[in-house]
């Protein structure tokens, strides 16, 4: 048996791992389970029941008005000054029109597979990806601090390459229940579409622009995965990962956004990190610079930066890259003791 | 005789900026020779562990040369894994997984078959337990299971630190006859502990330690032999001949320790000779008798650690060979 089928029995005999991958199924079986139960499909009869409570609400809403312009005629007839009550003209011009009550206004919830899928693609990935930060960082941070890795090095003393396939295995690990727990996501929504909302109009190049997101979100796994485990392996314990996390969450969300509004950068938020999360996932995010405007002249058309998802690929990859070679590099050279 | 094990002039020095510089090995020598029993011993902090493990290539040494099997390590350490069984300080293992997991996954991972788990955990008395987790195992029996991992490979090296370390009596016997039938079937093994009862009545030879460096070393019999200094217990007819009789004995030469009922001598060739001189001054020997040095007292003397009441010894003090005033050099950081 090999090193890296003997890393997969390893992951796969963790008790945490089993535990996190119940709670995620748990998880996602749980979102996509209320969200079958707030949509309902648009039958017919449902479509005519909005459509007569929407006419309802108009000849009601017409009565209401005509009562009120007779109550108006009848006080100006007493001589009482009903502008200030009633408006001028006794308010005839405000008589309501049908298009003011839109049947769609009476119906309940309808999810459109189309145009709502990219969310759910978005939430999959963040919950995956807790799960794969911390499998990532329990998988070697427990091996370091439990004593396994120097075991295993007594067996294979050859420190890149068990690091290595660790982490091939970790990885490996959770592109599969990626994959797996993708496609049952993705045909859950489906049948959520198909039984209680809509599945119009999704062509194949909605579907090509779905597994273009999904590729995305699978990638965005893998990296948050690999990069707990280089932060776990390199502070020797799985709580140098968690702390690292915070670490760079508190100071690129909070106290950068803050250093670059007291600064007065433009496009301070470039230089946060969640900013390219965004522009990986909407494929592009604007930053605008509402301070370009001048609104003494009117209109403000206000100067506007664009980060793609290109821009955010080079950024995660590179810090991503540099985590793993710095961690490699710690394990070829520090003492084990 | 063949060398499974040769270490020449290991060195490991750590430096640090607030707490200067340690040698830890300084210059450390070590043989061992094939199919024996070989006890590696030396006071607390005095480099044992260290060399264990950086012969095993988990801490770069800062110079020397360490040859396993004929394979200069640690740059061969791959090609010799196979052939070394080890376990390094207190055993460490997953704590929710099984003993059979634990000993399953080592297998997985060093290419064996899985038969082979079961007969080491047969060897070390695990059998019954090993679908239990670690976790809920005594000191003893994760000794065991240490064990077990360590021969899992049927080694012709096995490096074993403290293993008797938690067993109880009557596993301290088990693996006292485990080693003596390893070593029959032509396995070497070097044994790191400090009941040095055991290690007398185990090992061939040892090796000791102190600060680093190799103080003594050799078969049993031999290190024992160049160390018991020829003490003799004298007792006379008369205790209040004793302090004229000590006297008597120094100005003649003698190194005299008075107790009070007896006098302990040293460096005498020919205790006849002790039993004259006194008859000559009428004192008149009761007894006299040479005193065998055993392991524990060779090792208090040479690392000199002996306790001395009313002082606390600190874990770096103990012998520094090839320094002046060797009897309790102070060690440690910034030394």
């Amino acid at each position: 048996m090999s090193l890296y089928v003997t890393e997969l029995r390893r992951l796969a005999k963790r008790r945490l791992t089993r535990l996190l991958l119940v709670l995620l199924v748990l998880g996602l079986a749980g979102i996509a389970t209320a969200f079958a139960f707030s949509s309902h499909k648009l039958s017919p009869a449902v479509v005519a029941e909005a459509q007569a409570k929407s006419d309802a609400d108009y000849q009601r809403a017409v009565k209401d008005w005509e009562r009120s312009v007779a109550e108006c005629d009848a006080a100006a007839a007493r001589g009482e000054k009903t502008e200030e009550r009633y408006g001028p003209d006794c308010g005839r011009q405000w008589q309501p029109q049908p298009e003011m009550f839109d049947p769609k206004w009476n119906l309940p919830y309808q999810f459109d597979f189309r145009g709502e899928f990219g969310i759910f693609i978005a939430v999959f990935a963040g919950a995956v990806a807790l799960f794969a930060f911390l499998v990532g960082a329990s998988f070697v941070g427990a091996e370091w601090s439990t004593g396994g890795m120097m075991n295993l090095l007594l067996w294979r003393p050859k420190r890149l390459a068990v690091l290595g396939t660790k982490l091939a295995a970790v990885l490996t690990a959770l592109l599969g229940v990626s994959v797996v727990l993708g496609a049952l996501w993705t045909l859950a929504f489906w049948l959520i579409g198909t039984y209680r909302g809509s599945t119009a109009k999704v062509t194949s190049g909605v579907w090509q622009s779905t597994a273009i997101s999904g590729v995305r979100a699978l990638a965005l796994v893998l990296v948050v995965g690999a990069v707990a485990f280089a932060l776990a392996s390199l502070g020797r314990h799985t709580a140098m990962a968690l702390g690292a996390a915070v670490g760079v969450g508190v100071i690129s969300e909070i106290g950068i956004r803050l250093a670059v509004t007291m600064a007065g950068v433009r496009f301070g938020e470039r230089y946060v990190l969640s900013t390219y999360a965004l522009a990986w996932f909407e494929k592009q995010w604007k930053l605008i610079d509402y301070r370009s405007c001048d609104f003494v002249q009117g209109q403000c058309n206000p100067k506007e930066m664009l980060v793609t998802w290109q821009d955010s690929a080079l950024v995660l990859g590179l810090g991503s890259a540099l985590v793993l070679v710095v961690a490699f590099w710690t394990m070829r050279r520090r003492d084990i003791s | 005789m063949s060398a499974v094990l040769e270490i020449e002039g290991l060195r490991k020095t750590y430096r640090s900026r607030r707490r200067g510089v340690r040698h830890a090995l300084d210059g450390f020598d070590m043989r061992v020779e094939a199919g024996q029993v070989h006890g590696f011993l030396g006071p607390n902090g005095s480099g044992k562990t260290t060399t264990l493990r950086t012969l095993l290539g988990l801490i770069r040494p800062n110079g020397g040369r360490m040859v396993i099997l004929g394979h200069e390590v640690p740059h061969a350490l791959p090609a010799v894994a196979g052939q070394v069984g080890a376990i390094v300080e207190s055993p460490q293992f997953f704590p929710h997984f099984t003993a059979r997991d634990t000993l399953s996954l080592l297998a997985g991972a060093g290419q064996l078959p899985g038969r082979r788990v079961d007969e080491v955990l047969e060897l070390v008395g695990l059998r019954d337990r090993a679908g239990e987790r670690v976790k809920t195992y005594s000191l003893g029996m994760k000794q065991r299971l240490a064990v077990a991992s360590a021969l899992l490979k049927n080694p012709k090296l096995l490096i074993l630190d403290e293993p008797a370390n938690g067993l109880d009596p009557g596993g301290i016997r088990e693996m006292r006859t485990l080693m003596r039938d390893l070593s029959a079937a032509g396995m070497t093994v070097v044994l790191s502990s400090h009941i040095l009862g055991e290690i007398q009545l185990i090992c061939d030879s040892v090796t000791i330690i102190s600060l680093g460096r190799r103080v003594a070393y050799g078969p049993v019999e031999q290190v024992l032999a160049e160390h018991s200094q020829s003490s003799v217990r004298i007792r006379l007819e008369a205790v209040t001949d004793l302090p004229q009789a000590a006297d008597v004995l120094t100005r003649a030469g003698v190194r005299v320790a008075a107790e009070p009922d007896h006098l302990m001598l040293a460096g005498v060739d020919k205790p006849a000779a002790v039993s004259r001189l006194l008859a000559e001054h009428g004192l008149y020997v009761s007894e006299l008798a040479p005193v065998a040095v055993d392991l524990e007292s060779v090792f208090l003397e040479l690392t000199a650690t002996a306790p001395v009441p009313g002082q606390h010894r600190q874990v770096d003090q103990s012998t520094k060979v090839g320094e002046p005033g060797s009897g309790g050099t102070g060690g440690g950081w910034g030394a």
